[in-house]
């Protein structure tokens, strides 16, 4: 196990630098004028595009460029954005909001999405099954979006439940609080894949030979079900839920935009947009490295729950 | 082997108080008169009609059978574990020791599964449940039904795995079921299965998978699990040749029904159905090497559509008008011996 962690980490170094450096080839070998746009109407002054040019290793071959920004990064220095902010400060603040998102949207897809696939699954064909089975075609079909905008106008402004947008200053319980009808409605689409997910795996694990085993065995119908077939069908579901964490780490550009939510992914698309080529390639280096961290998670985990994945 | 007024008292390792099922003179099993059938798309298929039979103490009765002749639903009929719906069972009792289990409340069935009447499947790789160790699937029998500890029910896995002769089974408790051998795994489905040492075991297929020297194995350490603790012992199979030294009692099924019930070596020696005699004929021999191996023609009627008269009137070379039109009852056509065909005599002459 220890020997198959340090093999992936190492495998990790090669994905890491290519990927990094085709961000960063993209973002700077892009013409354009960096520092357009920045001395307000008029074009900037010589010396400062002279002092920006070298600031930036800007003069110097693409792949010299890329290594010496690189070195900086290794040593925690991720440079200033164009609005003289550290990429670093912000890009750690926009993450916990981004993380605490994405929490929320994971435990809601989990929770609701195994609850609903399961009563499904043990009632195939029924009412409740039907019910699951459009419900969730349902969300599926419709673009998060309009989801998103439909959920801010009814439950908070029309019925004033949620707060209608969120406030960056927001602090403990609040800061939760007011992220959790966005990160309802970032997991909804996720709630109906896992109940989807459940459900037809625990269709198939309920004709299983085991489970027939269990009966036989006079276990109970609650025992036989929620641990003998349920376990099993479970495998998948937790394999899709951790590639789906790993998704939303990397911010979610719609759900943050409705609701005036200050994380990863606005900060990636405004970055973008400005053509702050220091931010764009510093937070999708970050994005890269948490979402080759969390496949590696989901990867032993499901090693963990399925014991005939061997990792070694 | 001891008589038997209660049940269970020479063994060590039975901790539990005296079962409430005492059979009636060795008496364990009375199948009567027992129907089953399917509920389907494509119709109502009748998979048993109308099966009976007894099973004794210390008892081995083989069920033989082609696929689909209803060998293993009479087993899941019996064991209570057949889906309902699609199946149902509109007629018929199964007593055991006097109590009839269709009837009985399902949570009163559900314990008399393990500790009264057990059974194992033939494939025991899909069998066992992939994500538990072995020795916790076996211990799980005394955690559920004896309320055992994790540690007092693991040292009870060990011991009967090292029973059913797994090398090594303290080391291996641990293992979980793909780590071991075809024949291991059959081995530890029967630990499992005679861990609460129920009365009765039936054995469905359980050798089918394995290849001939394991099966050998695997039945010998039946044959002497069922003497050791006078089990009565139901043998599903499609392989007279695998039952033929174990067995006491055969009783061949043929779309749903027994068409002849006899003493192994009777049946043997001399078959009394038409059906068993081309089951017999078309086991290969030794001495007919190089020639044709006889087969029974045609194919086993569908279940939606058995044919009137006697079901295997299509593919009988003795058929005649009367099986077209009449069912034969299974009647005995000598001491000990029962058939369902109308020309029983016939056959046993030869």
């Amino acid at each position: 196990m220890t020997k198959y962690v340090i093999r992936r980490l190492l495998q990790m170094i090669p994905v890491l630098i290519g990927a990094t450096f085709l961000i960063f080839a993209m973002v700077f070998a892009l013409p354009g004028d960096p520092t357009a746009n920045k001395c307000g109407e008029r074009p900037c002054p010589a010396e400062y595009v002279k002092k920006f040019e070298e600031e930036h290793n800007l003069n110097d071959p693409l792949p010299i460029q890329y290594a010496k920004y690189m070195g900086k990064l290794a040593k925690g220095d991720f440079g200033t954005s164009f609005r003289e902010i550290p990429v670093k400060d912000e890009l750690s603040e926009r993450y916990v909001v981004t993380a605490k998102l994405a929490t929320i949207a994971i435990l809601f897809e989990t929770v609701l999405g195994i609850f609903a696939g399961v009563l499904a699954g043990i009632r195939k064909g029924k009412f409740i099954d039907n019910l699951v089975l459009l419900s969730t075609l349902f969300v599926i079909s419709i673009p998060i979006f309009v989801i998103g905008y439909v959920a801010q106008f009814l439950l908070g402004v029309k019925w004033r439940i949620f707060p209608v947008t969120v406030n960056a200053n927001a602090t403990g319980l609040d800061s939760w609080w007011q992220l959790l009808l966005p990160g309802l409605v970032l997991g909804s689409v996720s709630v109906a894949y896992v109940a989807r997910l459940t459900r037809t795996n625990l269709v198939e694990n309920l004709r299983a030979d085991y489970v027939r085993t269990a009966k036989a065995k006079g276990l109970t119908t609650s025992r036989t079900i929620g641990l003998h077939a349920l376990r099993n069908s479970l495998i998948p579901v937790v394999t899709f839920i951790g590639a789906d964490f790993g998704a939303l780490l990397g911010g979610a550009i719609v759900t943050e935009q409705i609701f005036n939510i200050q994380g990863v992914g606005g900060y990636i698309f405004s970055g973008i947009h400005n053509r702050d080529g220091v931010v764009v390639v510093g937070a999708v280096t970050v994005l890269i490295l948490v979402y080759l961290l969390v496949n590696l998670l989901v990867d032993i985990l499901y090693g963990v729950l399925d014991p005939r994945i061997s990792h070694d | 082997m001891s008589t038997i007024s209660t049940r269970r008292g020479n063994r060590a390792e039975a901790a539990a108080a005296p079962s409430k099922y005492q059979p009636q003179d060795g008496l364990l099993l009375e199948v009567d008169d027992l129907f089953v059938e399917f509920h389907t798309d494509d119709g109502v298929a009748k998979a048993i009609n109308g099966v009976s039979f007894d099973l004794r103490q210390g008892e081995t009765l083989a069920i033989l059978g082609e696929s689909g002749s209803g060998k293993s639903v009479t087993a899941q009929a019996i064991m209570g574990i057949l889906d309902m719906p699609p199946a149902k069972i509109p007629a018929g009792q199964v007593r055991y020791c006097g109590h009839d289990l269709l009837t009985m409340p399902e949570d009163e069935r559900r314990k008399t599964r393990g500790p009264e009447i057990s059974m194992i499947f033939q494939d025991a790789l899909s069998s066992l449940n992939p994500v538990f160790p072995v020795g916790w699937q076996i211990a799980e029998m005394f955690r559920k039904h004896r309320g055992l500890n994790k540690s007092e029910s693991l040292d009870r896995a060990v011991r009967l795995m090292e029973r059913v002769q797994i090398p090594a089974a303290k080391e291996r408790v641990k293992a979980y079921p793909h780590q071991f051998s075809g024949g291991m795994r059959q081995r530890i489905m029967i630990a499992m299965a005679i861990a609460l040492d129920p009365a009765v075991l039936i054995a469905d297929e359980p050798t089918t998978a394995l290849d001939v020297t394991v099966q050998a194995q695997i039945m010998s350490l039946l044959e002497e699990l069922q003497q050791e603790r006078e089990m009565g012992l139901i043998l599903i199979t499609h392989d007279l040749g695998v039952v033929a030294d174990v067995a006491d009692k055969i009783a061949v099924m043929y779309a749903g029904r027994i068409v002849e019930r006899a003493d192994v070596y009777d049946i043997y020696a001399r078959p009394g159905h038409p059906y068993t005699r081309g089951l017999l004929d078309s086991i290969p021999r030794l001495d007919q090497k190089g020639q044709t191996l006889s087969a029974i023609g045609g194919l086993p009627p569908n279940l939606t559509k058995i044919p009137a008269g006697c079901a295997f009137n299509p593919r009988c070379r003795m058929a005649d008008h009367v099986c077209r039109t009449d069912l034969p009852p299974l009647r005995e056509v000598e001491p000990g011996r029962e058939s369902a065909c109308h020309f029983a005599e016939e056959v046993l002459r030869g």
